[in-house]
């Protein structure tokens, strides 16, 4: 190692995700576990804020929003009840972190949860936690009845005077739920529909009170801030895209998995390291999408970027949630953005015409293409039915469906053009089956 | 409705924990699900009621969340994911294996009620894909050969 180069990353958040037992308030303990939560009530809120603002810490949820200065925009007078929401609605295609740390290290979750709802000053919080993670809900739950019989939830918690209930909230299969305001509709009761923002929900959120909603890793992430410090977190990674990342890496590599490293590794060493490189070896990369379905598609050329906020988007693309999907030469582009489309088709709530119309419509145009049916004209229409969407909905479910689009169409426009000019449902190279 | 008296309990429990009643709906009509196999019609009037809300808010919720059966499902009800990870990595073979053994089509049900079969989005195991969610459990790291072990077994 040369002088004055970083040390070696060593895991964080998944530290303890591999030992016996880890999901036990025992085993937490025995790591150091609540010791940062003691560390938070003995500080005013406001310092613990000021903590995490320093520490430079980005939602992990997919906007990557400063989580201090989130947690600042709380009011100051409370006047009304005040909510923290841990965002477990997990959904984006690709992406399995959250539910990793939930079933393995759940007094983490935990831990994460009550520091942050008491820097809001909150004395209730929610874990949505999407439906489907039956397995994750049932070991988060055990979690909260130990930690609260050993008074780490509740009332006067570690006699600091300060209460906090934790209620884990199941849902019920949608993706837009994920969304923060469809998410508190949801949990008021309602189907999930996004509102109108302003006022956000700092000021207007759950039960039209203020509230403040953060995704799990993200809240993972601030025990380590309290006990380890702001400036041991904004050392790792470069100056605002810092801290330890999960990065969700599927598709076409030898070992998909979970792997965490510091922000911004490059997106060749994910692959060809953590992720043992290709499947087969006989099949190049093709493509990368980097963040999940709704971020604009990578082609080969483009994988010596630094997998952070900020290179992605200088891309063109996102980090969103790190869900990394590799793709090989047997993937046809057309087929991929036809799965995509279907998604979001399928996932749009329906309240702004503009999605649930060109949503469809998309899905219908990519379809008649792979089948071999589609023209020529498809191509500029399929951009156009995109751009009509772009910025136009009450969320931004509809920017995720359109955003991609056009990346598909200029970087892989050979796989579109070959399905219309031979009228064939046969793609480009011929794809094999994966196994 | 008829739940039994520990029933009752477990959701006067799940309603207490909220600051507002309605906000236990998607947690009781779980109950109701898991105590039926399915929503009965009948649940959504009594569902209203208990929450203090109006009926059609209750069918609101019931046709908006996915998870939620307006009739019975089959006693292993499969849901195999076909967003892109699941895909790149052979779901359309399952799901075709799946129909082959079975001898239903996605959205079907085998007459003996054993067996519901259906395609869903992304359920967060795209590292172990291709997989499906049986009932509340994910089956990861499929193959076509596991698949047909496993309805073998669930056969018996």
């Amino acid at each position: 190692m040369s002088a004055g180069a970083p040390p070696p990353f060593r895991p964080v958040l998944t530290a303890r995700c591999g030992k016996p037992d880890s999901h036990r308030l025992g085993t937490y303990l025995a790591d150091g576990g609540y010791q940062a939560l003691s560390q938070a009530l003995a500080l005013q809120p406001a310092a613990v804020v000021d903590k995490v603002k320093a520490s430079g810490l980005r939602g992990r949820g997919g906007a990557g929003f400063p989580t201090g200065l989130k947690w600042s925009f709380m009011p100051k007078e409370k006047t009304k009840p005040h909510y923290l929401i841990n965002n477990a609605d997990e959904s984006e295609p690709g992406t399995f972190k959250d539910r990793l740390l939930m079933e393995k290290d759940p007094h983490l979750v935990i831990e994460g949860t009550l520091i942050g709802a008491y820097a809001i000053r909150a004395n209730h919080a929610f874990i949505y936690i999407r439906g489907e993670y039956y397995h994750a809900y049932t070991v988060l739950l055990a979690a909260l009845e130990e930690a609260r019989a050993k008074g780490y939830v509740g009332k006067n918690i570690l006699g600091s005077g300060w209460d906090c209930e934790v209620i884990l909230h199941r849902g019920a299969g949608a993706y837009i739920c994920g969304e923060e305001t469809a998410l508190m509709t949801s949990l008021e009761g309602g189907k999930g529909f996004p509102r109108l923002k302003p006022p956000f929900p700092a000021a207007a959120g759950l039960y039209a009170c203020p509230t403040t909603i953060n995704n799990v890793e993200t809240l993972a992430n601030v025990p380590f801030i309290m006990t380890r410090g702001p400036e041991w977190f904004a050392a790792i990674g470069r100056e605002k895209n810092s801290g330890p990342k999960l990065y969700c890496l599927s598709g076409h590599v030898k070992r998909p998995g979970v792997y965490e490293t510091a922000m911004g590794i490059s997106l060749r060493d994910l692959i060809d390291v953590h992720g043992g490189g290709m499947l087969h070896p006989d099949r190049p990369l093709k493509a990368v999408i980097p963040g999940g379905a709704s971020v604009g598609v990578l082609d080969a050329s483009e994988i010596d970027v630094p997998m952070d906020f900020d290179a992605l988007r200088a891309k063109g693309s996102m980090l969103g949630s790190a869900a990394t999907m590799v793709l090989d030469s047997s993937a046809c582009m057309v087929k991929a953005l036809l799965v995509n489309c279907r998604f979001f088709a399928h996932e749009s709530c329906g309240q702004c015409t503009p999605c649930r119309v060109g949503c469809d419509w998309m899905e219908k145009i990519v379809h008649r293409i792979e089948g071999g049916e589609g023209r020529l004209e498809d191509l500029e229409l399929l951009n156009d039915v995109a751009s009509r969407i772009n910025g136009q909905t009450i969320c931004p479910l509809g920017d995720a469906a359109a955003g991609p689009v056009p990346s598909y169409l200029t970087k892989f426009r050979a796989d579109f053009v070959h399905h219309i000019d031979n009228h064939t449902a046969v793609c480009l190279p011929k794809a094999t089956a994966s196994r | 409705m008829n739940f039994a008296a520990n029933v009752l309990e477990e959701i006067d429990r799940i309603v207490a924990r909220y600051p507002r009643a309605t906000s236990a709906v998607l947690p009781v009509l779980h109950v109701v699900q898991r105590e039926h196999g399915f929503v009965p019609p009948e649940a959504k009037a009594w569902v209203a009621a208990r929450l203090d809300m109006p009926p059609a808010k209750v069918e609101e919720v019931l046709s908006f969340y996915t998870m939620f059966h307006r009739a019975p499902v089959g006693r292993k009800h499969l849901q195999v994911c076909r967003s892109l990870s699941c895909n790149l990595r052979g779901e359309e073979e399952i799901t075709a294996t799946i129909c082959r053994k079975i001898g239903i089509d996605p959205g079907g049900k085998t007459a003996d009620g054993k067996f519901s079969l259906v395609q869903v989005e992304c359920l967060g195991s795209c590292g172990t894909a291709p997989m499906m969610q049986v009932n509340d459990d994910y089956h990861e790291s499929l193959t076509p050969r596991r698949v047909e072990e496993l309805l073998e077994e669930w056969s018996r």
